[in-house]
């Protein structure tokens, strides 16, 4: 997508322009990943730093690093009385220490782990429905006649335009009935009708571009449409099913609405769990940043990964590059 | 609305094969089986999860049904639940705190995001590095990041605040961004904005760059001022793809609920209920699951709406 053609001088934009426009960009983007730099800040603040004014900004001038985040992260405590703090042995590892300093005691491990497990879980299950139905179903919508192929396409496409509240409703009572309700299972299939709308969409435009007479010369050659199919297709749209995959896989991750509502513990995944990480008197602030922050990071290595086919994926296909 | 085009004359083999030989020979199964094959799992999972959803929505908004109450007797209230509906002054209220999320949102979105696209679009060194960095927000888990908000938005001690109260000269905690029935709607759409301008740019990029470099030259050759070439070229020609990002991001903040619910649920009072959040209220926390899914269809029909409106554009820019 970069690839400036610079033969055309007089389009050229001048040495001027393009610094104000390059000043004007940085500055953007940089005020833009504050607030994500503020989150990886507070996940190594200690609670009472986190919530300081005027806020501590750099690390070991401000405020001394302290993992007290990520160890509330994946930790339940209770506050003791401090007789019965000093009754005990000594504390193991630096999260004891830490939490006795508070005057508590770890008890156990936090739900934080359960809850990423489901969400991956949930996410690669649902992502690899959405590819074998929507691969299966683009190749036929892009090499078949079918009746009523645009209605279908469309009907398709629309599913994704619901307020998944409106969906809601009905799934709710659908999966009390089917005892679907807060299971991993009913989960992973309602990600995998949302996604597999996208997944026919871009995975459409990926077969499209493919020659038909790769599979032509195939099947020529003694090969079933099957085998053209699995031995031509699939390999030509390999770097297509990649990106589709990783959009599944990102919204899945990402989802809340339908998790909020339909999960509560079993299949709960992260992102309703993360905003109710709560210390005592609120919310614990290093904590929730501290799961926000690994919640976060594969998806910031998906962006990287996806950046060429990045414009595809959020038009729908649309927009080609 | 796909016609597809062939690359014309280009027959090669897939390695290692070589044509003629053998016959063609016409095993397995054929193509109008496949078809069928191929698609009927995809139909049949969005007839389950989606279609059979929504006729059960249509049919429970004609009842008096509570998730609740899954025994009481059900009885018939015909339209009662859209009369209700339409006609309440506080529904018209949501869907005027909704009108004006997604009218300012995309209106900021549409502005920012067309501008920094223009300027990425100077094409200066290093301008891949700041696009992929402008992009993360919009990658992120609207809820997890809007949960996090929240602290960027607590008075005095939020960094959002601090930051406002010293360029702009006031105390951090005189003012309370989720707290204020005046500022609450701004802080929703700042949040929104922060998220999904990128994407505006993104689209607007793709439109600048669908831009043949000749049409300016022919205007450079007829002595076009730049403020003319912009307003003659590149906006019309850009504007096809404006429109698609304006349609995307109506449907999606017309939808809105996830990072919403996490900022402010609604509140203070009713003031960021947008329709999503009394439809949530309705069915999930009153248990009016009748009058609720009425709201739902309403609100689907709106939604499917703009959706053919949308894909009617989309096939326009896919014509170009």
């Amino acid at each position: 997508m970069s690839a400036a053609n610079s033969a055309h001088s007089v389009v050229e934009p001048s040495g001027y322009a393009k610094l104000i426009a390059s000043c004007l960009v940085a500055l953007y983007a940089v005020i833009s990943l504050v607030p994500l730099v503020w989150i990886g800040l507070t996940s190594v603040k200690s609670s009472t730093d986190s919530i300081s004014y005027p806020p501590k900004v750099i690390p070991y001038v401000d405020f001394q690093p302290s993992i007290e985040g990520y160890c509330n992260l994946f930790s339940t405590r209770s506050r003791q009385t401090t007789e019965y703090i000093q009754s005990l042995p000594a504390p193991q590892g630096a999260c004891e220490s830490i939490a006795r300093s508070r005057g508590m005691v770890v008890v156990g491990p936090s739900n934080y782990v359960p809850r990423y497990i489901n969400s991956l879980i949930i996410a690669f299950g649902s992502t690899f429905l959405s590819i074998a139905l929507g691969t299966a179903a683009a190749y036929a919508f892009s090499r078949f006649k079918v009746p009523l192929k645009d209605d279908l396409l469309f009907f398709i496409l629309s599913t994704r335009m619901m307020p998944p509240i409106a969906v809601a409703i009905p799934i709710y009572l659908m999966y009390r009935e089917l005892g679907l309700s807060d299971t991993r299972l009913g989960m992973i299939l309602l990600y995998t009708s949302v996604n597999v709308s996208l997944a026919v969409w871009l995975l459409k435009g990926f077969i499209d571009e493919i020659p038909r007479e790769y599979e032509e010369a195939a099947m020529i050659d003694g090969y079933t449409r099957l085998q053209a199919f699995r031995k031509v297709v699939l390999p030509q749209a390999v770097t297509g099913i990649v990106a589709t995959a990783i959009f599944c896989l990102i919204f899945a991750w990402n989802e809340y609405a339908f998790a909020v509502l339909l999960t509560s513990g079993a299949a709960q995944t992260a992102p309703p769990f993360i905003p109710i990480i709560i210390g005592e008197g609120g919310q614990d602030w290093p904590a929730v940043a501290a799961g926000t922050v690994l919640f976060l990071v594969p998806i910031l290595v998906f962006t990287v990964l996806l950046r060429q086919h990045l414009l595809r994926g959020i038009t729908f296909g649309a927009v080609r590059k | 609305m796909t016609s597809h085009t062939d690359p014309a004359g280009l027959v090669s083999l897939p390695e290692g094969h070589q044509r003629a030989s053998l016959p063609r020979v016409q095993t397995g199964l054929s193509d109008r089986a496949i078809a069928w094959l191929f698609i009927g799992p995809t139909m049949a999972l969005l007839l389950a999860i989606n279609l059979f959803p929504l006729l059960w929505t249509i049919f429970l908004s004609f009842t008096n049904y509570r998730a609740n109450r899954p025994n009481a007797p059900l009885w018939n209230v015909g339209f009662d639940h859209y009369v209700a509906i339409l006609t309440d002054p506080d529904i018209w209220l949501r869907m005027q705190a909704t009108a004006h999320f997604v009218f300012w949102t995309i209106a900021l979105q549409t502005v920012i995001g067309f501008g920094l696209a223009y300027l990425v679009d100077r094409k200066f060194r290093g301008h891949g590095f700041w696009t992929t960095l402008i992009l993360v927000p919009m990658m992120l888990s609207p809820a997890v990041v809007g949960n996090f908000w929240t602290f960027l938005y607590q008075p005095q001690i939020g960094l959002f605040n601090y930051v406002v109260g010293f360029f702009g000269g006031i105390a951090p905690g005189s003012f309370q961004m989720l707290g204020d029935v005046t500022l609450s709607p701004w802080a929703i759409i700042i949040v929104d904005t922060w998220m999904w301008t990128p994407y505006v740019m993104l689209i607007c990029l793709a439109g600048l760059r669908s831009i043949p470099d000749y049409i300016y030259e022919a205007a450079e050759v007829d002595r076009a001022s730049n403020i003319r070439q912009f307003v003659s070229i590149t906006l019309p020609m850009c504007m096809p793809f404006i429109m698609l990002a304006i349609l995307f991001r109506g449907i999606e903040n017309f939808k809105m609920f996830d990072m919403v619910n996490l900022l402010t649920a609604g509140g203070p009072g009713s003031t960021t209920e947008l329709a999503s959040i009394t439809l949530k209220r309705a069915a999930f926390e009153a248990w009016r699951t009748g009058y609720s899914s009425a709201f739902a269809i309403i609100l689907f029909v709106a939604v499917f709406g703009l959706a053919n409106i949308y894909v009617k554009t989309l096939n326009k820019v896919k014509a170009r």
